[in-house]
């Protein structure tokens, strides 16, 4: 066993060696690399205070002073854009880590234990995705009360079904292999098949989905911002930037231009990003 | 068949019973005293006491679950506080509005998804291929209410050829109503165009790679005539039944996008009644939204069945 694991690529570095050679993924990754940068550099790098208003400078148009214009109070909107980055990128990776961590165990458990567990689990996710994405988180997120912090939870809890069908699935795929037989031989406790030879397993379908899911959960953050039921003001963010800019389209459009924009290349990133990571992980394409 | 359709029919009920436990259990999320919640601004004892009877809010949960369920299946959807109407009366007000405006943004992701997936699977690896899936990312990435909010800026603050807002009836003043409906169906079926451009561009690839497709070229057949007869015909298959699945995501795309252009229709009244705390009719409308979206699939499996005669058994 170990001489053939010796001569074989492991499938991690081969994993990435072939999305390294996808140009769009490559980009999507890079994008994905500055906007994290931009988040958690943006203290120091936007040009003013995110919330300062300026009663001289409403609705400025892009200059050399405010590369990306003024919003309706004066404030700068580069700033805006770049802090904004921060509520939009932390409610994708937040809101998706609670789907993670919730939808995962539930679903190994499901796929693993199977019988009246999983019949139970799968009514259940069945039950949750038969309400529209949008039309669920927009209730929870109104029952939980507006903040953007209700907004991740709400989001979360609105892609979980999504995890647990889809590790559900590949656990019974994964359930029937000769390595789980040959662990289960060998007296090995359930708990330890599901953590140690089945998960590791299915990590790649999961990692797909994942950055998939990211992409739609910041969506989904920006629409609930946009509804104000996120990020509360004067706090900025790209969906409640992009609520006020509609007001004012006739006089600044560029209130509406930039933060949408940010949006939407966030979301193309991490779509290109599945789409390679999809490409590169699955063991069939070659 | 009868026994698959008596199985699928009873698999749903599980479901709905389910998704009506869901939707009533979101009552139990609302901090605080729920009477004071329903009554929004009302402070009057007298009102608020008749809340706490209306929905028995002093009984034990399962025990309000069950009269709220017995209202649903008599056809009660409850009450809205604000607009003192009952819930099936406004969804019902709501409904065609949404129904019209996801019926021609179907059209619109009809006419623009498949051909566009036809073409990149038949020039598959080719600058058409390309396009067509750059179309599709695009589609899947931009959120529908920035592209409605450029639409707007484009199509009405820019040139004046279509209101902003608004919505005329059909039955009203056709033309008004095809101008106040033309931008938020195109802003909603363009994500659904990308989501059918890629179904129908693997099914097409699926199918060009079939035996009948060798054989039909084999004939001597035109290419043009073995993919559009042969080809597309057992291509549509899948894609028809996944446009059922779709429905949601116009669903929940008509939410923001009656947002944008103050449509008033199904979204518009979930937002609204958000807004004003009026949650029993956002409880109903979801109820409704689920039980088409349950029913829709169902038929939808039933369609694909009776389509592939392997299935039938």
């Amino acid at each position: 066993m170990s001489m053939t694991l010796a001569t074989e690529e492991n499938p991690w570095a081969r994993g990435w060696r072939r999305l390294r050679r996808r140009k769009g993924a490559m980009a999507a990754l890079f994008v994905v690399v500055f906007l994290i940068a931009a988040a958690l550099l943006a203290p120091w790098i936007a040009p003013y205070d995110p919330t300062q208003t300026s009663f001289t400078q409403v609705r400025k148009a892009p200059s050399w002073l405010h590369w990306f214009g003024t919003d309706e109070v004066g404030r700068d909107v580069l700033s805006r854009v770049l802090f904004g980055a921060r509520a939009s990128l932390s409610a994708g990776l937040v809101s998706v880590g609670i789907a993670v961590g919730a939808g995962v165990p539930l679903g190994l458990l499901a796929g693993y234990a199977g019988g009246w567990v999983d019949t139970v689990l799968s009514r259940v996710v069945d039950a949750m995705l038969a309400i529209p994405f949008l039309i669920l988180a927009i209730t929870l997120a109104a029952f939980l009360g507006p903040s953007l912090g209700n907004a991740m939870i709400a989001i979360g809890v609105t892609s979980t079904p999504v995890f647990i069908r889809l590790t559900r699935g590949q656990t019974l795929g994964a359930k029937v292999e000769d390595y789980v037989e040959a662990a289960r031989a060998v007296g090995n406790p359930h708990w330890r098949i599901a953590l140690r030879h089945v998960l590791p397993n299915i990590v790649p379908p999961l990692l797909v989905q994942a950055s998939l899911a990211i992409a739609g959960a910041i969506i989904a953050e920006a629409a609930l911002s946009f509804l104000g039921l996120g990020q509360q003001p004067p706090a900025p963010s790209w969906g409640s930037m992009l609520n006020s800019a509609q007001r004012f389209l006739a006089q600044a459009p560029w209130m509406a231009f930039w933060p949408g924009f940010a949006i939407f290349f966030a979301v193309l990133s991490f779509n290109l990003l599945g789409d390679g990571l999809r490409d590169a992980l699955d063991p069939r394409h070659k | 068949m009868l026994v698959f359709l008596t199985r699928r029919l009873l698999q749903i009920i599980p479901t709905l019973i389910l998704v009506s436990m869901l939707i009533f259990g979101l009552q139990q999320l609302l901090p605080g005293d729920p009477a004071l919640i329903m009554a929004g601004e009302e402070r009057d004892p007298q009102v608020l006491q008749q809340i706490r009877e209306q929905y028995r809010l002093n009984e034990p949960i399962p025990v309000q679950y069950f009269y709220w369920m017995k209202g649903v299946l008599a056809g009660n959807l409850g009450e809205s506080m604000r607009l003192k109407a009952s819930v099936a009366s406004l969804v019902a007000e709501k409904l065609p509005v949404t129904l019209q405006l996801a019926g021609m943004a179907l059209l619109i992701a009809i006419c623009i998804g498949i051909p566009a997936g036809i073409i990149s699977a038949v020039k598959k690896e080719t600058w058409w291929d390309y396009a067509a899936n750059l179309f599709a990312l695009w589609g899947l990435s931009t959120p529908n209410f920035w592209l409605g909010i450029l639409m707007i800026f484009l199509f009405s603050v820019t040139l004046g050829w279509l209101p902003a807002s608004g919505y005329v009836r059909l039955s009203e003043d056709w033309k008004m109503s095809l101008a106040t409906t033309i931008m938020p169906a195109f802003v909603l079926g363009n994500a659904l165009a990308a989501v059918l451009m890629r179904h129908t561009r693997s099914a097409m690839l699926q199918a060009m790679g079939a035996d009948y497709v060798r054989t039909a070229r084999a004939k001597g057949l035109a290419e043009g005539r073995v993919v559009l007869k042969h080809a597309l015909r057992n291509a549509m298959t899948p894609v028809i039944t996944l446009l059922a699945l779709d429905f949601g995501t116009l669903l929940s795309g008509a939410v923001l996008t009656e947002q944008i252009f103050t449509i008033p229709g199904f979204g518009k009244l979930i937002v609204d009644s958000v807004f004003n705390r009026d949650y029993a009719v956002v409880q109903g409308v979801v109820l409704v939204t689920a039980t088409v979206y349950i029913t829709l699939n169902l038929l939808a499996d039933i369609a694909y069945v009776l389509v592939n005669p392997r299935l039938r058994g």
